[in-house]
């Protein structure tokens, strides 16, 4: 089996991103056209352009019609993508892998998702017709169970992960709090986590990502034309895409303290990347923060700690905006919400900000350095035992 | 109800001697469907065969009693399940008074016969007693002490004539099935027996349809061999039946018995009944109610949503729940055998509680369940209360009624926590 990746071979040149919100006064159509125009104008090219467009929607829109209609896009292909809460990711990735081939020599990726037009709480999947067997929970309470696995596994008590989870908490308001784009803008207090409703198991309001409507875009082409548009291009390093099989729900060895196609998205794209030390060599990363244990959790699985250890390396402040990894700078799903489709662009965008120096001085990462250049941005969607990862590597220079 | 019934029922008989049913007959004066067949969910629910016959008997008290009494009087191998649940307005007294509760006889003849019918006997009276229009959430009660009036003699001249079918002076127990526990009483005090069987109506409470049935399963589990049983059921006149109990009934004994559930029940507060009842409107959580069950999907699906029937795979032992057709390693297909799962114990390896997902009854308590000897599913827990659930608790499986929607009934198996 062969995973050769794109290193150094595709750019983004552009990006546009919407500011994330519940936009009672803005359509889906309405979010797309402006993450659209920013990211034609910081590329600095027109819609025609553009050769091609991946359109990535959970549920918001069927079709690339979609696209195509909001835009006004003249006899343009346009595919429509839809792979849970990587949604945004993998439209990039199969961007990226059309620009490799050498199809198109320009092309736009667009992720969007319009929440809260449905009237209700959370995120909410369309229903297919089924058997009325399968289990209606919330995905709240589906990553809530890991908290009780992972603190037995390492022995860390029920007041010790009070305080991981609780850090991971205020760390992403804390930086959201440093964003403009972002839903919620107030830093909070451990008190303000720990007295927080509880919503599901352990797991209070401040354990979950809100939920927020938003778009955002991304102009890509082959490296080799990367200067052509910008003098700051952002090079893709890796791409990486793993679809689990739902044998973590039905295998009795699964201990809900990993995501085990994490781990495999992971070592695939550090391959690709030609990573061997990821704690040394990526600088920050955007990962999915749905819930806080989900963030614990996937410290381990990207290699960023040792297994049983992350606890004590959030704890320690290691991923904390001044840490040696910052994780989530721009604030995360915590401070964002979480419009599917738009989601994984989002934060490539925070890292095409940091990796080009324009990110906002109070929220600047400072750990970039010679040996460590790297920015990675991870998505998953599913639930724990049954799930989808997204992993890119992003980098300013070619290597 | 009936389903647990039906498989407690089955569980006690020895297979060797009985080879299961080859008819389900089904009484309940509150069927979930009209139109409809019933009997088909518990038929599928117990993984019957398609040559048995499943049919509903309704909808009426009577009516259960009357096809008890034709279940016993005719030839061949059947499952009785009676089945009622009491629904009475606010403050109601059916709602005070009544019980839910279910019954099930296996029925056959040779070696494994606990109890034989030796008589039946019936007064008919056409009056208003209780009535419901189909639809309606509740019963009528015209004159409780009309209806006393008239049930007293019907059941004292039924009782008479089945004593002299059977050629008996008197029987050892009598049990009373009555729409209220007075009039059982005052019945029970005309009849001359020496010993009344408990109607359960003061723990249980009036069970409707299925209290005759009831009254003889919690009879059975305390007579002796030799003894002779009268069940009188007080419904728009009064149905007798008489049986003996053969030496066999020494060695039968139903688990749960009667008497233990009865110990293990818990208590439910008023509010929550009430919503359970439909009689107060809960505010739901601001998500989607669930989508109607799909009928074509369940019905491919009939094996695993009723029966709780995975796939083992045949190579390595592995055990899917739902079944699946391609091995863990994706390498074979179709290489699997059913794995009926239902009377399989289970382990929870860890568990949540869901306060936001939709429930009829919220929160959802919800374990990942590790079966004995393989398989695992994620799965909602039932009868439970959240204190009691741990890591490495015992699970067995329930058949229940998830939820309702566009009237389709989806139903599916739950877990419930294993007490002592």
């Amino acid at each position: 089996m062969a995973s050769h990746g794109i290193r150094d071979r595709v750019a983004i040149v552009g990006m546009g991103c919407t500011k994330f919100i519940e936009n009672w006064g803005a359509s889906l159509d309405d979010m797309m056209i402006d993450a659209s125009n920013d990211a034609y104008a910081s590329a600095g090219v027109n819609k025609d352009d553009v050769d091609a467009y991946w359109f990535g929607t959970a549920q918001s829109a069927m079709s690339g019609i979609a696209l195509a209609r909001a835009l006004q896009l003249q006899n343009k292909p346009v595919t429509r993508v839809e792979n849970y809460c990587a949604t945004g990711g993998e439209a990039l990735r199969q961007a990226a892998y059309a620009l490799a081939s050498g199809a198109y020599d320009l092309c736009m990726v667009v992720g969007a998702e319009k929440v809260k037009d449905t009237g209700f709480q959370g995120l909410n999947a369309f229903p297919i017709p089924n058997d009325g067997t399968a289990r209606s929970l919330t995905a709240a309470a589906m990553y809530s169970m890991i908290v009780p696995a992972y603190g037995k596994k390492y022995g860390v008590d029920e007041s010790t992960m009070r305080d991981v989870l609780t850090h991971i908490a205020v760390k992403n308001h804390f930086n959201g709090a440093r964003n403009e784009r972002a839903q919620f803008r107030k830093e909070i207090s451990a008190e303000m986590v720990e007295k927080s409703p509880k919503l599901a198991g352990t797991l209070g309001v401040f354990d979950c990502a809100g939920v927020a409507d938003g778009s955002a875009a991304a102009i890509v082409c082959r490296a080799e034309d990367a200067y052509k548009y910008t003098d700051k291009p952002i090079f893709v390093k890796a791409l990486s895409f793993i679809a689990g099989n739902g044998g973590g729900l039905t295998d009795p060895s699964y201990d809900y303290t990993t995501f085990p196609e994490i781990a495999a998205c992971a070592i695939d794209a550090y391959a690709q990347a030609g990573v061997t030390n990821p704690r040394t060599e990526v600088a920050m990363a955007e990962v999915h923060d749905c819930f806080t244990p989900t963030e614990l959790v996937l410290m381990e699985d990207l290699q960023f700690s040792e297994r049983g250890t992350a606890w004590r390396d959030v704890l320690d402040g290691s991923f904390d905006l001044n840490g040696d990894l910052p994780i989530n700078p721009d604030g995360g799903l915590k401070s964002f919400g979480h419009p599917t489709g738009a989601s994984g662009l989002r934060m490539m965008f925070e890292a095409f900000l940091q990796l080009r120096g324009e990110a906002p001085a109070d929220r600047t990462v400072h750990s970039f350095s010679d040996s460590r250049k790297l920015a990675l941005t991870h998505s998953l969607g599913g639930y724990p035992g049954e799930m989808v990862s997204f992993i890119s590597l992003l980098g300013a220079e070619k290597d | 109800m009936g389903t647990e019934a039906s498989r407690i029922a089955l569980r006690g008989v020895d297979r060797s001697l009985h080879s299961g049913p080859s008819a389900v007959l089904f009484a309940t004066a509150l069927p979930a469907y009209a139109d409809k067949t019933n009997a088909t969910a518990i038929h599928a629910a117990l993984r019957l065969p398609a040559d048995v016959p499943a049919f509903d008997i309704g909808a009426s008290v009577g009516s259960a009693a009357g096809a008890l009494r034709m279940a016993l009087s005719t030839s061949g191998d059947r499952l009785y399940v009676a089945a009622d649940m009491r629904t009475g307005l606010a403050g109601s007294a059916d709602e005070a008074n009544g019980g839910d509760a279910a019954a099930a006889l296996v029925i056959g003849e040779g070696d494994a016969v606990v109890a034989e019918l030796i008589a039946s006997a019936n007064v008919t009276e056409e009056f208003l007693d209780r009535w419901r229009t189909p639809g309606d959430i509740r019963s009528k009660v015209w004159d409780d002490k009309f209806s006393e009036l008239t049930y007293v003699p019907a059941a004292r001249q039924a009782f008479k004539n089945a004593l002299a079918a059977a050629g008996l002076e008197t029987v050892d127990m009598v049990g009373v099935a009555a729409p209220t526990a007075r009039i059982g009483a005052a019945v029970a005090a005309k009849l001359g027996v020496a010993k009344t069987i408990d109607d359960l109506a003061s723990t249980i409470g009036v069970t409707g349809a299925a209290q005759p049935a009831l009254l003889l399963c919690n009879a059975l589990e305390q007579a002796e061999p030799g003894q002779t049983i009268a069940i009188i059921t007080c419904a728009d006149g009064a149905e007798v039946i008489i049986v003996r109990t053969t030496p066999a009934i020494a060695k039968i004994s139903p688990a749960p018995s009667v008497a233990t559930q009865l110990a293990s029940g818990a208590p439910v507060t008023y509010g929550r009944f009430l919503s359970w009842r439909g009689m107060v409107n809960v505010e739901p959580p601001r998500r989607p109610e669930p989508a109607r069950t799909s009928g074509t999907a369940a019905a491919r699906n009939a094996e695993w949503k009723f029966g709780f029937v995975g796939s083992r795979d045949n190579e390595t032992g592995e055990i899917f729940l739902p079944p699946v057709r391609v091995s863990a390693d994706g390498q074979r297909t179709d290489q699997m055998s059913p794995a009926p799962m239902a009377d399989v114990e289970g382990t929870i390896a860890t568990f949540t509680v869901d306060r936001m997902a939709y429930s009829p009854s919220p929160p959802i308590i919800f374990a990942v369940v590790d079966f004995d000897g393989g398989g695992r599913l994620p799965i909602e827990l039932t009868d439970t209360d959240l204190e009691e659930v741990v890591i490495g608790g015992r699970v067995g499986m329930t058949f229940r009624r998830l939820f309702t929607a566009d009237g389709i009934h989806n139903y599916f198996w739950k877990g419930k926590m294993l007490r002592g």
